[in-house]
C-alpha cells in the first residue's frame, strides 16, 4: 500500500445517496480473470450506455472534471455488497478521497486497507464543497480540508490516520510485529473458544 | 453483558467488553464464494509481493467455500473463475468446497445453516455481506471486505469494534399470510438504509420465540439493508434442534445475561403488521402491499439466501396449489438439501403443476448475474434482498421485494398482490 499523500485537486460532485457497491462496480465485473485495471468500470451503468459510448450527462463523463481526485457524494456511500473491488475501482480511476456524510460499515473498513481516505462531514459542510469549483487541499497530517475560503477540519481515528500516512495496512502492520506476537501467543492463555 | 458481548468477551480472552471496545478476536469460522474468493486470491498475490509469507492458512478446516454467484456457468470467464477457485482451494487444503454438480452446494449463507457448519457463539466472518444471516443461530457473524478475509485465513484472528446493540422486541403472535420478510421490511422502512449503522441488531420477543431459526434467518439476513454490523436472535432449544437434525453434536448454548444493556430497544406488536412490499430502488421505501403502485409486473422470483428456505417455498406453495401463474415465475431453492425436501414433499410438483420454472441453487438473479435477469424497464417482484438500480438486471429494470407468499399471490395475479385477497 503507498502512504497517503496531501490532495489537491478540484471535487468531483456526485450528489446522491446510497450509492451502493454494486452502482461503483457493476457485477459482471467481478470475475477473477479480468486481471487489468477496475478503473473503466467505474460507475460503468451510469458512465457509458448500452453501446459502451459515454454518457454525456454523467458527471464523471464531463471534462471539467477530469484529473479529479477527490469524490463528494451523500449518504450511505458504498452500501450493498462487500466488494472490495468498489475501493479498487475508485483508486485505480484516480480518487484517493471521498467524502460524505456517512459511509456504509464494510465499505468504510476497506478503504483503509488500501489507502482510500473517506471523510465523514456534516451534511451542510458536504453540500458547501460539493459547490466548490476552485482546487480544494485535503492535508490529513493537520486533518483539514482547505478551500479558498475556509478551513474546514476532520475527524479520523488514529490508528486509521497513521495506516494511510505509513502507507501500511493491517496486514502488513501485523507482521512487522511478528516476533512478539510469537512470543506472546508462546505465553498466552487464550481459551480456544468453544 | 448482552450476547454479542459475551461472544466477543470469549472470543477475545477477556472477562467483559464494552460497546466501542476495540478487541482482537479468535475467529471459529471463515466463508469465501467464487466472488470473494478470487478477491482474496488477489490480495494473497498482493502479500506475496511484498514478501509476506501465504503458503498455508492458519486452520483449513475452519474455512468453507461456495460456488454460488456465477455458478453455473454462464460464459468462459465464469467458468475459468470456477477453475481458479478450485485451484486455490486444493493448494490450501480447504476440504468444504461445496462444488455445484456435486452433491450438496448452495448459497453460502444457506449452506451455512443447512450443513450446521456455525454455531451459537461463533464469531464467523465471511467474505459477502448477507454473513449477518447466520447470527440467527446465535453466533456474531458479520462479512468482510476480500483484505480483511486475507488476514483471517492467514492468523485465524481479526479486530472488531465491539457493536451497541439495538433490540428489536417483538410481541405476539404474526398474521396469517404475514412472513418474518414482512417484518424486517417494516423494521428497515422504520429504522432507514444505515439506521443499523455499525452496530447489531438484534431480535427478541414472544414473536421471535415462536418463530422458526428459519424465519430469524430472514431477520437477520436483512439486517444488512439497515447497514448493520451484524444481526442476531439468542439461540433457544429450537438453534439446538435445527443444527442436531443436521448432524451436528454438543451444539453449545450461549445467551445475553438478565441485565443485558441495549443502546435502544424498538417494541413492535405483531398482530399490527401486514405484507409489506420495498418498492423501486431502495429496502426502506416501503410500502403495505393493499397500497402498493398498480403495476404491471413481467416476472416472479422466488430465490436467494433470503428467500428460498424450505419454509419459502413451503410458503410459496400453499398459494401456488391449484392455481397458475399469469407472469414468468422463477423459483430457485437456495440448496441442494432444499431441492430435495421440496421435490420429496410434492412441492416441485405443485410449482410446475402452476406454470413456474424450478432451476437449480444459485445467486443468479439475485444479483443480477445470470438465470432470468431483467430487461430495460421489466417489473419483478422479487423475495431477495436489495432492489438497488439494475440490481437484478438492466439499470431501468425495477424490482419490488416481498416475501414468498406474496411473490406467489402477484404471480398468480401479475399485479402485486396481498395472498389474503386471492
Amino acid at each position: 500500500m503507498e502512504p497517503f499523500h496531501n490532495v489537491a485537486s478540484i471535487v468531483t460532485p456526485l450528489d446522491m445517496v446510497n450509492v451502493d457497491t454494486d452502482q461503483i462496480v457493476p457485477k459482471q465485473f467481478l470475475k477473477l480473470v479480468q486481471k487489468s485495471g477496475f478503473g473503466k468500470f467505474l460507475f460503468f451503468n451510469w458512465r457509458f450506455d448500452e453501446n459502451e459510448n459515454p454518457k454525456t450527462d454523467f458527471v464523471l463523463n464531463d471534462s471539467k472534471y477530469q484529473g479529479s481526485k477527490i469524490l463528494i457524494t451523500g449518504d450511505n456511500f458504498g452500501c450493498g455488497s462487500s466488494r472490495e473491488h468498489a475501493v479498487w475501482a475508485l483508486q485505480d480511476y484516480g480518487f484517493s478521497v471521498v467524502i460524505a456524510p456517512s459511509f456504509a460499515d464494510i465499505f468504510f473498513s476497506n478503504c483503509f486497507k488500501n489507502g482510500l481516505l473517506p471523510i465523514s462531514l456534516d451534511q451542510k459542510i458536504v453540500e458547501f464543497l460539493q459547490q466548490e469549483t476552485t482546487p480544494i487541499h485535503v492535508d490529513l497530517e493537520k486533518q483539514i480540508i482547505k478551500t479558498n475560503s475556509k478551513e474546514i477540519p476532520f475527524e479520523i481515528n488514529f490508528h486509521k490516520k497513521k495506516i494511510l500516512l505509513e502507507g501500511l495496512d493491517d496486514i502488513a502492520q501485523t507482521f512487522q510485529l511478528e516476533d512478539k506476537i510469537t512470543e506472546f501467543e508462546k505465553n498466552s492463555t487464550i481459551p480456544s473458544v468453544l | 453483558m448482552n450476547i454479542v458481548e459475551k461472544i466477543l468477551a470469549r472470543a477475545s480472552g477477556k472477562s467483559s467488553v464494552s460497546p466501542d471496545d476495540v478487541i482482537f478476536a479468535n475467529v471459529d469460522k471463515v466463508m469465501m464464494h467464487d466472488v470473494s474468493g478470487p478477491g482474496v486470491i488477489k490480495v494473497f498475490d498482493k502479500l506475496k509481493k511484498q514478501g509476506i509469507s501465504v503458503d498455508k492458512l492458519w486452520d483449513p478446516t475452519k474455512v468453507w467455500v461456495a460456488e454460488d454467484h456465477f455458478v453455473p456457468s454462464a460464459e468462459k470467464i465464469s467458468a475459468e473463475n470456477i477453475v481458479q477457485l478450485s485451484k486455490f482451494t486444493k493448494k490450501y487444503g480447504i476440504e468444504k468446497h461445496f462444488k455445484y454438480g456435486m452433491g450438496q452446494y448452495g448459497i453460502c449463507h444457506t449452506l451455512s445453516h443447512e450443513e450446521a457448519l456455525v454455531m451459537p457463539g461463533d464469531v464467523y466472518v465471511g467474505g459477502d455481506s448477507h454473513t449477518n444471516t447466520t447470527g440467527a443461530l446465535g453466533a456474531f457473524a458479520c462479512g468482510l471486505g476480500h483484505t480483511d478475509i486475507a488476514y483471517v485465513l492467514l492468523n485465524g484472528r481479526i479486530w472488531f469494534k465491539v457493536p451497541e446493540t439495538i433490540y428489536f422486541k417483538i410481541n405476539g403472535k404474526l398474521p396469517d399470510h404475514v412472513m418474518a420478510k414482512d417484518v424486517i421490511l417494516k423494521i428497515i422502512g422504520d429504522i432507514g438504509n444505515d439506521g443499523g449503522a455499525y452496530r447489531t441488531m438484534q431480535f427478541g420477543g414472544s414473536c421471535i420465540d415462536e418463530m422458526s431459526v428459519e424465519s430469524r434467518l430472514t431477520l437477520c439476513n436483512m439486517t444488512t439493508e439497515a447497514g448493520a454490523k451484524n444481526g442476531i436472535v439468542e439461540p433457544d432449544q429450537k438453534v439446538v434442534d435445527y443444527l442436531s437434525s443436521r448432524g451436528a453434536t454438543n451444539v453449545p448454548m450461549i445467551k445475553g445475561d438478565t441485565d443485558s444493556e441495549y443502546a435502544k430497544i424498538f417494541e413492535y406488536e405483531s398482530s399490527e403488521m401486514e405484507p409489506i412490499v420495498a418498492k423501486p430502488f431502495s429496502p426502506d421505501n416501503i410500502t403495505i402491499v393493499r397500497e402498493a403502485p398498480n403495476v404491471e409486473l413481467d416476472k416472479s422470483y422466488i430465490g436467494s439466501c433470503t428467500g428460498a428456505k424450505y419454509e419459502d417455498l413451503e410458503a410459496a406453495a400453499k398459494i401456488l396449489k391449484g392455481r397458475k401463474v399469469k407472469i414468468r415465475t422463477e423459483i430457485l431453492p437456495a440448496a441442494i438439501s432444499i431441492y430435495q425436501k421440496a421435490m420429496e414433499n410434492g412441492l416441485l410438483k405443485i410449482f410446475l403443476d402452476a406454470g413456474a420454472t424450478v432451476g437449480p441453487p444459485t445467486c443468479g438473479a439475485c444479483c443480477g448475474a445470470h438465470m432470468g435477469v431483467l430487461a430495460k424497464d421489466e417489473i419483478c417482484i422479487s423475495t431477495t434482498n436489495r432492489n438497488f438500480p439494475g440490481r437484478m438486471g438492466h439499470i431501468e429494470s425495477q424490482t419490488y421485494l416481498s416475501s414468498p407468499m406474496v411473490a406467489a399471490a402477484s404471480a398468480v395475479t401479475g399485479k402485486i398482490t396481498d395472498p389474503r385477497d386471492l
